[in-house]
């Protein structure tokens, strides 16, 4: 229990001030515009779009901008903004096929139709530092060749032609309106697969980069395959009831992570693959691909497979500690004065070391 | 120049197909930055009367598992939307990205205006440098992409 504690505002006033002053740092150094945090710290900016549950990059730069580049803290501040925007309404399901790739990548299929395009990646650096950067040197222009025009298709739609790859369960005939969503409806487990899915998109990326490493280490063990990771730029389309057609209103980067894992078969089923998959605002393929295999891990009990105690199996687990901002909140309210609380506490001991005092004299 | 074009709007639907159906245009201003759209506005925009004033608000992205499964909520973006008369009755609306009551604004006139016999003209003088720019980036991208497709090539095991 916390109580409400007054006094302290003159103190926190000049907190705040001095935030602001060192938000700004060395005024000698220029200020930094949202505008550059948007186009040069882009991943960042990613991330607080997913984690933050709101795809808008102004904002997600200039919450970095107001958090000192603290990520969860600036995730926090596009949360509360999101509460201020009323929502119109849902899109259709934005169709991945159709996305712009800018890269995909499979790692079980060397020649893939449609190619294997690496794209904009740290993959094959040497992770060494570039000084030159320091200086702000201009990169040279990315080199251009001839596009190939033609679709896409996903890699897996391959497998599930030949039966090999276990089936998504038939789309909802376009009713948006049902799909759970638990920004409006508390959480309850079982959690259908739809609102796992939305709860692993805006989770803590680190939460998942562990998780999905424990399952690699063997917690929850289910080998997966990156069967293809794809990022690029989706048109993301709503019905507009006063027209009566779609419009397609936005277009968003995204990143989608399918996964090639196996399964034994059962009575009812031959002996298939199955798909664990990612799906994340942005270019944020470490967080799509431990999204994949972490929603792959919490399919055990639909799949009927021997769960053990594996955290990443176990939905309740992963879902309730897989949001840094309840997190945060929760663990960081220890820190608010608990003083009754403790004065309680002292009490007991006090008492208790009494009566054990009491207790030794009795016995001399 | 617009109150006259409006009184031939009737006349207007009935021509032949335009290049863009509203829909797309729609679609195409609705995702156009803003300073694009600054730069292509008519200078000569006629009144108009609010229906509904720009309003910020988010719609909810979906996807589906697996890419073709079950619909989940992927998280929101931001947009605003708009609706405008002109004084000869044509309505305009607007969905547009981001948080900006001037693109919603510009975009639920245009919108309007596009339906009325000046539409083929401004056709013409903004929807297509908007179509030019989306298909100059969109070329761009893949461009960039192709030169990083990869060539595989197999070595052969144990020759020299």
């Amino acid at each position: 229990m916390y109580v409400a504690v007054k006094g302290g505002e003159r103190a926190i006033e000049n907190a705040h001030g001095w935030l602001a002053q060192a938000r700004r740092g060395d005024v000698s150094v220029p200020d930094l515009a949202v505008a550059q945090i948007r186009e040069q710290m882009a991943l960042a900016v990613d991330r607080v779009m997913a984690e933050g549950s709101l795809h808008d990059p102004d904002l997600a730069a200039l919450a970095l901008k107001q958090a000192r580049g603290d990520v969860i803290e600036a995730v926090f501040l596009i949360r509360a903004f999101r509460t201020t925007l009323p929502r119109f309404g849902a899109s259709v399901p934005v169709e991945t096929g159709d996305m712009q790739i800018i890269r995909r990548i499979s790692a079980t299929y060397k020649d893939a139709p449609g190619g294997q395009v690496l794209g904009p990646t740290f993959d094959y650096t040497h992770r060494l530092l570039d000084f030159d950067l320091a200086d702000g040197a201009a990169p040279a222009p990315a080199a251009e060749a001839p596009p190939t025009p033609g679709p896409v298709p996903h890699i897996l739609s391959h497998l599930g032609a030949e039966g090999l790859m276990q089936s998504e369960h038939a789309p909802d005939p376009g009713g948006t309106h049902d799909v759970p969503d638990l920004t409006r409806a508390p959480l309850e487990f079982p959690a259908a697969r739809p609102l796992r899915l939305q709860a692993l998109t805006r989770a803590d990326e680190g939460f998942l980069l562990s998780l999905a490493y424990s399952t690699q280490r063997g917690y929850g063990r289910n080998h997966a395959f990156v069967g293809e990771l794809r990022i690029g730029y989706v048109r993301v389309s709503a019905h507009v009831p006063e027209l009566g057609f779609e419009i397609e209103f936005a277009e968003i980067l995204l990143t989608e992570c399918e996964t090639v894992n196996q399964f034994q078969g059962a009575k009812s089923e031959p002996a298939q693959f199955t798909r664990g998959y990612g799906l994340v605002f942005g270019q944020s393929e470490r967080k799509a691909i431990s999204m994949a295999l972490v929603d792959r891990a919490l399919r055990a009990r639909e799949l009927g497979e021997d769960i053990g105690d594996a955290p990443a199996q176990d939905e309740e687990f992963v879902l309730s500690h897989c949001d840094n901002i309840q997190s945060s909140g929760f663990l960081e309210h220890i820190k608010l004065p608990h003083y009754v609380d403790f004065q309680a506490e002292l009490e007991l001991i006090r008492k208790l070391r009494r009566n054990a005092a009491g207790l030794q004299d009795a016995a001399e | 120049m617009y109150l006259s074009s409006c009184l031939e709007q009737l006349k207007a639907q009935t021509m032949t197909a335009e290049p863009f159906a509203r829909r797309d245009w729609m679609g195409l201003i609705a995702r156009a930055p803003l300073t694009l759209l600054d730069a292509h506005w008519p200078d000569d925009a006629p009144a108009f009367t609010w229906l509904r004033a720009p309003e910020m608000g988010a719609m909810m992205v979906q996807g589906r598992a697996g890419a073709v499964g079950a619909a989940f909520n992927l998280g929101e973006v931001t947009v605003t939307r708009a609706s405008v008369r002109l004084g000869c009755g044509t309505v305009g609306h607007a969905l547009v990205q981001g948080r900006s009551p001037r693109k919603a604004e510009r975009a639920a006139l245009l919108d309007a205006l596009l339906q009325t016999a000046s539409g083929a003209a401004l056709q013409t003088r903004v929807l297509a440098p908007l179509q030019d720019a989306e298909r100059h980036q969109s070329e761009g991208r893949a461009r960039r992409a192709a030169a990083t497709k990869v060539d595989f090539f197999t070595l052969v095991r144990g020759e020299a």
